[in-house]
């Protein structure tokens, strides 16, 4: 499995740097996606095949590094195999959705060459067993999609989104360099097959937590450390936002889960903070994801929203493991890990019909459109799906993980232990709260994008998203939908990742949930299909249904500017969640009674950690490298200087 | 025998769902000194809107037309969850009640959708309240229902509708008073949303389907009458006094209770009025500072325990 883990990522690389740096005929500059997808395909398939066999321990090691501290080691463990099916999953279905999407569109030579890096760079950080390794396939990640980020090239927000990106997550590489630094150390080396051995004082695990949490936080994308996913994700490509929101964001859990199997025994109070994060996280994401006009930028806010969730399931299972309560740390770190895997499908589906809908409307202004379902009624089957999916409603995969985060968050409240108590009450109530908030922003997105008319005249027409990019979408809902029906399947690969963060505890609530709400939902959509197909046989020939204007309470001549809009649907929420949200509302009156100049409304949900917080922050840090700047004159003749008074002084301190 | 009696809930909440609707609008008739609709108009008037055409507005797109359909099933569907005849639990397991939760706000995801499918202010409006207000309802309600599984020791909620009542006079009162409001709440009734007012700009839930017509409004009036039902027989259950030993007693006295609950709505109804919707929000808040009342101090009853 890791040979061919290996050779896929080094195959795919090498086709695309070879087609990006000789295809002169397009048809070998579009080579490399099908490759991909054909060959994610294999490695997807050999791996389900063998996911049962998977050796924890086993570390294999090609060949030896000539590099100081690095190793070439590589491994595969429940944890990682885990996180490599949906990537695999993603990786196919994006490139398949890229080669259609970016037909007629310049995305540069070097587009699949860096898409491959991203994607083999995700792949081996799941694999790498040495810190060094690690580091390097996570800046290879981290670059990519940098550069993919700014596709772009003449947008300045794009660069712009760009440039944030590429500062936070050097920032997060800082931290990550401090955390790797620490553990080698305490435990004398930077292999992770060393680093399990060792047991760390408390003392010593909380601060590496801390560390860890910050450093993959920031990849993770919760609040705090949110900022630079609702500028980089619209700024990309809608493949490769699929992508990174689908799946990147998700290598900081599981670096953050790593370290923290690394740092065992697992404390309350990370799992506690683990809640918290995760509750602010999910509301204020979903929060300021409703204020959003934009429809990328929304989906960007609900990663951070979907992140939360996470969260509060790994926190309780954290939670769990730490008061000797099985059913709670199975159940919680079950619902976490699910919706890693269901997040990465249906936030990856979302952002490609999004991109649809740009690609064939040419806005994502959410007020602009309307009614794309009579233009194309395929893609909004799809993100319809994928809206009922990210709802969390019944039916549809985040159904089942968040079940099982609320079967967990149950257990706790209903149970004995104040402290226990209080914290799983807190967790469903945030969770219920998230949910409830989820439903109304995406009924507002697909009811004010895809039903009603058009808010402003398209042109030309939208027509249907070509055969390709539905495809791919197609995969990702009958996923979505599969593991949302048939939860007992997905259960072999979900309970060795389980068992392996959770130790030896029973899985039985797990696999008793599974099988009753499993048979409950396949019932119940029988049962529909059934009665849905009697009606149709037994129903006379329908007359055919009379049809009028909206009665729009008797008013005959509605046009589709008077319909509700996304701002007017979101602003009770926005107006009640001012404080959270810092809603901005600038409101232009006239006095008199019949005024000359029409009156003008503007509300505006910024993300205030950015204008607020990071920005005076960033500039502080400025004022004060300010003074040092004249340090770097650009002058050779300075730097000459500065070459030879530092070999003076190093002299000196040598030999006297 | 229990798993038949599964099958039970569903036809009973169709064939009685119905009666609610009747007894509350006696009752309004009664205070207000007028005789009254029969009491099984409800019924006429499902049956009159079925055989009747349907209209659609050239706007609404097919998901409006399939909508009525799915909703109905939706809410039908959430009957198995609070079963009315078996006495004891017959598919209970941890996390039933968030299945009952879902499969309703699924129903509503739905419901929103074909008003906003109609392209109408009035509708958008009353979708975007319905969203924010039921956003905002979701944690009390799960409060309210945790509160009486917790209350019961059980660990999912038909074990603890399937227990008999609470003898913890506290904890039945914060408890059923909170599950009240909710009901009223997510049931579209005074004070939350008036039920009868057809000033669009001052309604909820009857705005959002102004534009069915014929079967589609039959049905939509069919599953809003079913989620009254599935509340009131909650809440029926849970003051349920007699013991399990005495299965037809216990059925009618049950039957009893439900038609109370329905009662006490009509006087609602009559007896106040509607608050303004921006003290919607102040109004749910209460419930569930009652209901997390009612938690915090069943954690301390344990704790003095």
């Amino acid at each position: 499995m890791l040979i061919l883990l290996l050779l896929y990522v080094i195959f795919m690389v090498v086709v695309a740097g070879l087609s990006s740096g000789f295809g002169s005929h397009s048809f070998i500059r579009r080579l490399p996606p099908p490759f991909i997808t054909l060959s994610s395909l294999l490695v997807s398939i050999v791996l389900l095949l063998t996911f049962n066999r998977l050796d924890s321990h086993s570390i294999w090691e090609p060949f030896q590094w000539q590099l100081p501290f690095a190793r070439l080691q590589v491994g595969i463990d429940p944890l990682s195999g885990f996180f490599l099916f949906p990537l695999l999953v993603l990786i196919l279905s994006s490139a398949t959705y890229g080669l259609s999407y970016l037909r007629g569109h310049d995305a540069g030579r070097l587009h699949w060459f860096y898409f491959s890096l991203l994607t083999g760079g995700m792949v081996v950080v799941l694999i790498a067993r040495n810190a060094l390794l690690f580091i390097l396939a996570w800046e290879i990640m981290a670059l990519a999609s940098f550069l993919l980020v700014i596709t772009d090239q003449q947008k300045p927000a794009a660069i712009q989104a760009g440039w944030i990106y590429f500062v936070t997550t050097h920032i997060g590489l800082a931290f990550l360099l401090a955390l790797f630094f620490l553990l080698g150390q305490i435990s004398g080396g930077l292999d992770f097959a060393g680093w399990s051995g060792v047991t760390f004082t408390t003392r010593q695990a909380n601060w590496l937590f801390i560390l860890a949490l910050t450093a993959f936080g920031l990849k993770a994308g919760f609040i705090p450390f949110h900022i630079w996913l609702p500028l980089a994700h619209p700024a990309a490509p809608s493949h490769v936002s699929a992508l990174m929101s689908g799946i990147m964001i998700k290598m900081g859990i599981y670096g953050l889960l790593r370290v923290c199997l690394i740092i065992q025994p697992f404390q309350t109070w990370w799992g506690v903070l683990l809640i918290v994060l995760g509750g602010i996280s999910g509301i204020l994401g979903v929060l300021f994801a409703i204020g959003q006009h934009d429809l990328k930028r929304l989906l960007a806010y609900h990663s951070v929203e979907n992140i939360g969730i996470i969260l509060i399931g790994l926190g309780l299972g954290m939670i769990g493991i730490t008061h000797g309560q099985p059913t709670i740390a199975v159940l919680g770190f079950a619902g976490g890990l699910l919706h890693i895997a269901n997040h990465a499908l249906f936030k990856a589906l979302l952002f490609m019909g999004a991109g649809a809908v740009i690609r064939q409307t040419g806005s994502a202004a959410i007020d602009r459109l309307g009614g794309l379902i009579k233009f194309m009624p395929r893609t909004a089957l799809l993100f319809g799906v994928g809206s009922a999916a990210i709802c969390g409603l019944p039916f549809f995969n985040g159904f089942i993980s968040e079940l099982f985060i609320y079967a967990a968050g149950l257990a706790g409240a209903t149970g004995s232990g104040t402290q226990l108590t209080l914290i799983c009450l807190a967790a469903i109530l945030m969770l219920a709260l998230i949910g409830g908030l989820a439903v109304a922003c995406f009924t507002k997105v697909f009811g004010i994008v895809f039903l009603g008319e058009p808010r402003q005249p398209l042109d030309p027409v939208p027509s249907e998203a070509p055969s390709g990019m539905r495809y791919a979408m197609t995969l990702l809902a009958l996923l979505c939908l599969a593991i949302g029906l048939a939860g007992p399947l997905i259960m072999p690969i979900l309970s060795k990742p389980v068992r392996f963060l959770t130790g030896p505890l029973p899985l039985l609530p797990l696999y008793s949930i599974t099988r009753i709400v499993g048979l409950i939902l396949g019932g119940l959509l029988g049962c529909f299909l059934m009665v849905a197909g009697l009606y149709r046989l037994i129903r006379r020939r329908p007359p055919i249904p009379a049809q009028t204007v909206t009665w729009d309470c008797g008013y005959s001549q509605p046009a589709p500017t008077m319909q509700y809009t996304a701002s007017s649907f979101a602003a009770p929420i926005t107006d009640h969640y001012r404080l959270p949200l810092q809603t901005h509302i600038a409101c232009q009156k006239d006095s008199q009674l019949f005024p000359d100049q029409p009156w003008q409304f503007h509300s505006l949900v910024e993300d205030w950690f950015l204008s607020r917080i990071y920005a005076p922050l960033i500039n502080t840090f400025d004022r004060i490298f300010a003074s040092l700047r004249w340090f770097q004159s650009g002058k050779t003749g300075r730097y000459v200087l500065y070459i030879a008074v530092t070999l003076i002084v190093l002299i000196i301190w040598k030999f006297f | 025998m229990n798993r038949f009696g599964l099958l039970i809930s569903p036809f009973a909440a169709l064939l009685l769902a119905p009666l609610l609707g009747g007894m509350i609008n006696r009752t309004k008739a009664f205070f207000a000194g007028r005789r009254g609709q029969p009491l099984l108009q409800v019924y006429y008037d499902l049956w009159r809107l079925w055989r009747k055409e349907s209209v659609y507005s050239r706007t609404t797109s097919c998901l409006f037309r399939i909508a009525p359909a799915l909703i109905f099933g939706l809410t039908l569907a959430a009957t198995l969850f609070v079963p009315f005849w078996p006495l004891t639990a017959p598919i209970g397991f941890s996390g039933d009640l968030i299945v009952l939760l879902y499969l309703l706000g699924l129903a509503r995801f739905f419901l929103i959708l074909t008003a906003l499918d109609t392209g109408s202010a009035f509708e958008g409006m009353g979708a975007s309240r319905e969203a924010f207000f039921s956003a905002l309802a979701e944690p009390v309600v799960l409060l309210c229902l945790l509160n009486i599984v917790r209350a019961h020791h059980a660990d999912s909620l038909m074990t603890a509708l399937a227990a008999p009542a609470l003898t913890d006079s506290i904890t039945l009162v914060l408890t059923t008073l909170p599950l009240f409001l909710i009901l009223l709440a997510e049931n579209a009734r005074i004070p939350f949303d008036d039920p009868n007012t057809h000033l669009e700009l001052t309604m909820i839930h009857e705005v959002m389907i102004l534009d069915h017509s014929g079967r589609g409004l039959a049905l939509l009036e069919y599953a809003a009458a079913i989620k009254l039902w599935i509340f009131s027989l909650i809440l029926g259950r849970i003051i349920l006094p007699v013991s399990a030993t005495q299965p037809i007693l216990r059925t009618i006295v049950l039957l009893l209770l439900i038609g109370l609950v329905a009662i006490i709505v009509g006087i609602i109804e009559s007896v106040t009025a509607r608050v303004r919707l921006l003290k919607i929000p102040q109004l749910l808040l209460g419930a569930g500072v009652l209901a997390a009342l009612g938690f915090f101090i069943s954690v301390t009853h344990v704790l003095i325990r």
